[in-house]
């Protein structure tokens, strides 16, 4: 896609003069003063605990402390159009970005006060795949079940997930089109009200994290997950491909730096946070996360999927 | 019952109660400022539990919740300022009490009330946790949409001298709430193309501007401290035992506003922040003397506070049986119990269930500790507050202020969006419309949206989808609930009306 390669071209020189301006001699003093490490969303939330598992081992490696601050507001857009404008590029300024949101929100609003482009992708360090959920006492056995009703009864079928425009809801409208299919999506704000909207039979089914599927195992059933792989903590839940539907996605949690940071210093940040993985994935697979490890040309390339398969439904938005 | 005899001697070793104190007082300390909330002084103090074992991180959380919890009283009752949203009410009479010299007696009957509504949360979190669980869930889109109309019903009875002005009040609070973006849809809506106003008005934000400011201003505008040393009692002959003796003979007014605070609590999305307005207004209702309140009347500051301290541990009941924040701060408790590997659920109580009722009884002693803590800690603020010159005290609040709406969110738009409503709040009050309803407006209007909204959006087959808000027990008794409200606080001005007598309604609470 053109408006990423020009702007990895445009970072890629960036980058270099930055180097050449250097003589190689910011590698040996960076960091050298704390690092802020800015959420974009309240305290409790996915991003908010895994920042504070990464937070004592990124301070051992780095040498230096890591202050973890939350500036939430407007599903994140209130942080990265701040940061935008105002951050320093010296590495010494990170925040935690997510897709789909940093994608969604440019399209879809006309003064989100950012652009997707406009971040230094450190990396993507995990992944949090969509799953469907349905009560355990629900008709629906499998997702042929929840199709054959759907097609059925249009817009009878409820489905319930966190946010507008959010990963959650890009699937369900992804899953209408691959099932040829018509349901109601009722967002949710957040993730923490859904146990209560699926247990009280609010909703006929939740499109959510795959985390939600590990914590409620008792009282739902998890129909399928939206990842290339089976979730290691859902080992008996199919994933959408192999029961036939082309739908694979969710949310990935990652790190950007302001455009113009120096390259050296991004690498030792994604060193840094690709170490620590290692570390807390043993915490966090258990939950239902999948560690990744994408930064450079590979982050883009995930931003790209994310906008080639999603941009439809995006720009419909945007009236 | 053996577990939870398992667990008492696990709580009772002295690193334990040395946590539970150390959480208890800082809790206190952050709750005490105005814009730090107990989410926030939980995530802030997350990291220092990660090297305890679980049921030590989990009582240091617990004891922080409950020590911040019941802090919002302190700046309530000296400075007009609820330290967080579950002590707005607490205004309404601690602060005259203040003003006529009985700050020590507000601070005494606040403490004695939050420790017994913290014991009594406790106790029904432990006896009454899978039925109560039940009922949480109970609460869908229609229900909530008819939980926010019952509250928004509170601003006729909290605006008796003027039912126009008190609900002009609360139509500002609902247009204030459809800043940002719009919680089903997505829209940005009256943000002026400036990002920053994509977040909204925090309620927080709200609560500092319409309270804090126009308090320091008309302190300014007085050349003096609201506060004066009391005259017919000096702080050292304060009498502790008077008071207790006082609040514990109206058994009946704290029984009431502890089951409403666990019934609240228990309803996702509602949470503290209205529990202690619906048990102040039923405590007003049911009194003889209910003109007294927002007077001084000591009986309204205890409803505030006994109710609001039974939602720390009744909001764990969602939380621990289903892994359901009944309120903000539950979110980072159930993170914590994510990452000890502690699944909420009936595993919870069975085979982790002594770490559970450990955990359960450290809430309970955290209550406890709240009345020496509390008690000392009180007369401590207090007797700086009035030692300290007005020119002193106002910039020195003015300077809190600020630092503490900037670090809610870490956004300059926030700091000025609470000066400037400060500034409105403060010409508000003059004419007549008080703080209390529009931040009810500003509460309840985002719940009300999306309740509505969400339920119309499940009906979307039917052909009549409004009918939904009505298709079921619990929905049809809340909306009965809401013609009830309005009745009982309509009819009688009407009647008074038309019989010509005039004065006849209560005073606006909080407020001069």
């Amino acid at each position: 896609m053109t408006r990423s390669t020009s702007r990895l071209a445009a970072a890629f020189a960036a980058g270099a003069a930055a180097t050449a301006l250097s003589v190689g001699a910011a590698a040996a003093d960076f960091p050298e003063r704390p690092i802020d490490y800015v959420i974009p969303f309240d305290p409790g939330g996915e991003s908010d605990v895994t920042a504070r598992m990464q937070e004592p081992h990124l301070e051992e490696m780095l040498g230096v402390s890591v202050n973890v601050s939350h500036q939430p507001g407007g599903g994140g857009a209130v942080a990265w159009s701040e940061f935008q404008n105002n951050a320093e590029p010296d590495g010494h300024e990170i925040i935690g970005i997510n897709i789909p949101h940093i994608v969604g929100q440019p399209i879809q609003r006309d003064d989100a006060g950012y652009a997707t482009d406009g971040f230094e992708i450190v990396t993507w360090f995990h992944f949090t795949p969509n799953t469907l959920i349905v009560p355990a006492d629900s008709p629906y056995e499998t997702v042929d079940d929840l199709v054959a009703f759907a097609q059925e009864n249009p817009q009878a079928l409820t489905i319930g997930g966190s946010g507008t425009f959010s990963g959650n809801h890009l699937e369900v409208l992804r899953m209408e089109e691959v099932a040829d299919i018509d349901v109601t999506y009722i967002p949710f704000t957040g993730t923490g009200p859904l146990p209560a909207a699926i247990l009280g039979g609010h909703v006929g089914a939740l499109m959510t994290n795959s985390m939600l599927g590990v914590q409620m195992e008792d009282e739902i059933r998890t129909l399928a997950v939206a990842s290339e792989e089976r979730v290691p903590a859902l080992p008996d839940v199919p994933t959408f491909k192999e029961l036939g539907y082309d739908i694979v996605g969710g949310t990935y949690r990652g790190i950007a730096v302001p455009e113009g940071t120096p390259q050296e210093r991004i690498d030792t940040l994604r060193e840094a946070f690709s170490e620590v993985n290692e570390i807390i994935g043993e915490d966090q697979v258990p939950l239902g996360f999948i560690m990744t490890d994408y930064g450079g040309d590979e982050a883009w390339e995930i931003v790209d999927q994310v906008y080639n398969n999603y941009s439809a439904f995006l720009e419909d938005a945007d009236d | 019952m053996d577990m939870l005899l398992a667990a008492i001697p696990q709580i009772l070793q002295p690193h334990m109660l040395i946590t539970i104190f150390a959480g208890v007082a800082a809790g206190l300390l952050i709750g005490s400022l105005p814009g730090l909330t107990a989410t926030m002084a939980l995530a802030v103090l997350l990291p220092f539990t990660f090297g305890m074992d679980a049921l030590q991180g989990l009582a240091a959380l617990g004891a922080i919740y409950m020590g911040t919890i019941y802090g919002g009283a302190f700046t309530a009752i000296l400075i007009n300022t609820p330290g967080t949203p579950s002590s707005i009410a607490t205004t309404f009479d601690g602060y005259p009490m203040a003003k006529q010299g009985r700050a020590l007696e507000a601070i005494s009957a606040a403490t004695i009330a939050s420790v017994i509504g913290g014991i009594i949360g406790v106790t029904a979190l432990l006896v009454l946790a899978p039925p109560l669980a039940r009922l949480a869930v109970a609460f869908g889109p229609a229900e909530m949409f008819w939980v926010a109309v019952l509250g928004l019903t509170l601003i006729a009875s909290l605006s008796s001298d003027s039912l126009l002005k008190g609900a002009l009040g609360g139509c500002i609070g609902l247009i204030l709430g459809t800043i940002g973006v719009s919680p089903v849809g997505g829209e940005t809506r009256f943000t002026f193309g400036i990002p920053a106003m994509q977040g909204g008005v925090s309620l927080i934000v709200a609560l500092i501007g319409l309270f804090v400011i126009p308090e320091i201003l008309s302190m300014a505008a007085r050349g003096r401290a609201a506060l004066s040393a009391p005259s017919d009692m000096s702080l050292e002959r304060f009498n502790f035992l008077p008071v207790l003796r006082k609040v514990i003979s109206k058994p009946v007014n704290i029984i009431r506003s502890c089951v409403i605070g666990q019934v609240v609590a228990i309803i996702p999305g509602a949470g503290g922040n209205i529990t202690s307005l619906i048990a102040y207004n039923e405590s007003r209702r049911a009194s003889k003397e209910p003109e007294s309140y927002g007077k001084g009347n000591v009986d309204g500051l205890v409803a505030s506070e006994s109710s609001n301290n039974v939602m720390v541990a009744g909001s764990m009941i969602p939380l621990l049986t289903l892994g359901i924040p009944g309120a903000p701060p539950d979110a980072v408790i159930l993170g914590v119990l994510m990452l000890h590997g502690l699944r909420p659920g009936i595993e919870l109580f069975t085979e982790s269930g002594v770490l559970t009722n450990g955990f359960i009884l450290s809430m309970g002693l955290a209550a406890l500790m709240m009345l020496p803590v509390g008690l000392l800690g009180g007369r401590l603020v207090y007797r700086s507050i009035l030692k300290t010159p007005h020119y002193f005290l106002i910039p020195t609040i003015l300077i809190v202020t600020i630092l503490g709406t900037y670090a809610l969110r870490n956004n300059v738009t926030d700091v000025l969006i609470m000066l400037g409503m400060g500034v409105a709040g403060y010409f508000l009050r003059i004419i007549g419309i008080y703080a209390a309803p529009i931040v009810l407006g500003l509460i309840l209007g985002t719940i009300a949206e999306q309740g509505y909204t969400q339920t119309i959006l499940g009906g979307m087959a039917d052909a009549v989808p409004q009918l939904r808000l009505l298709d079921n027990v619990l929905s049809q008794i809340l909306f009965a609930l809401v013609l009830l409200a309005l009745l009982s606080a309509l009819l009688p001005r009407l009647l008074s009306r038309k019989q010509g007598i005039t004065g006849s309604g209560p005073t606006p609470p909080g407020n001069e």
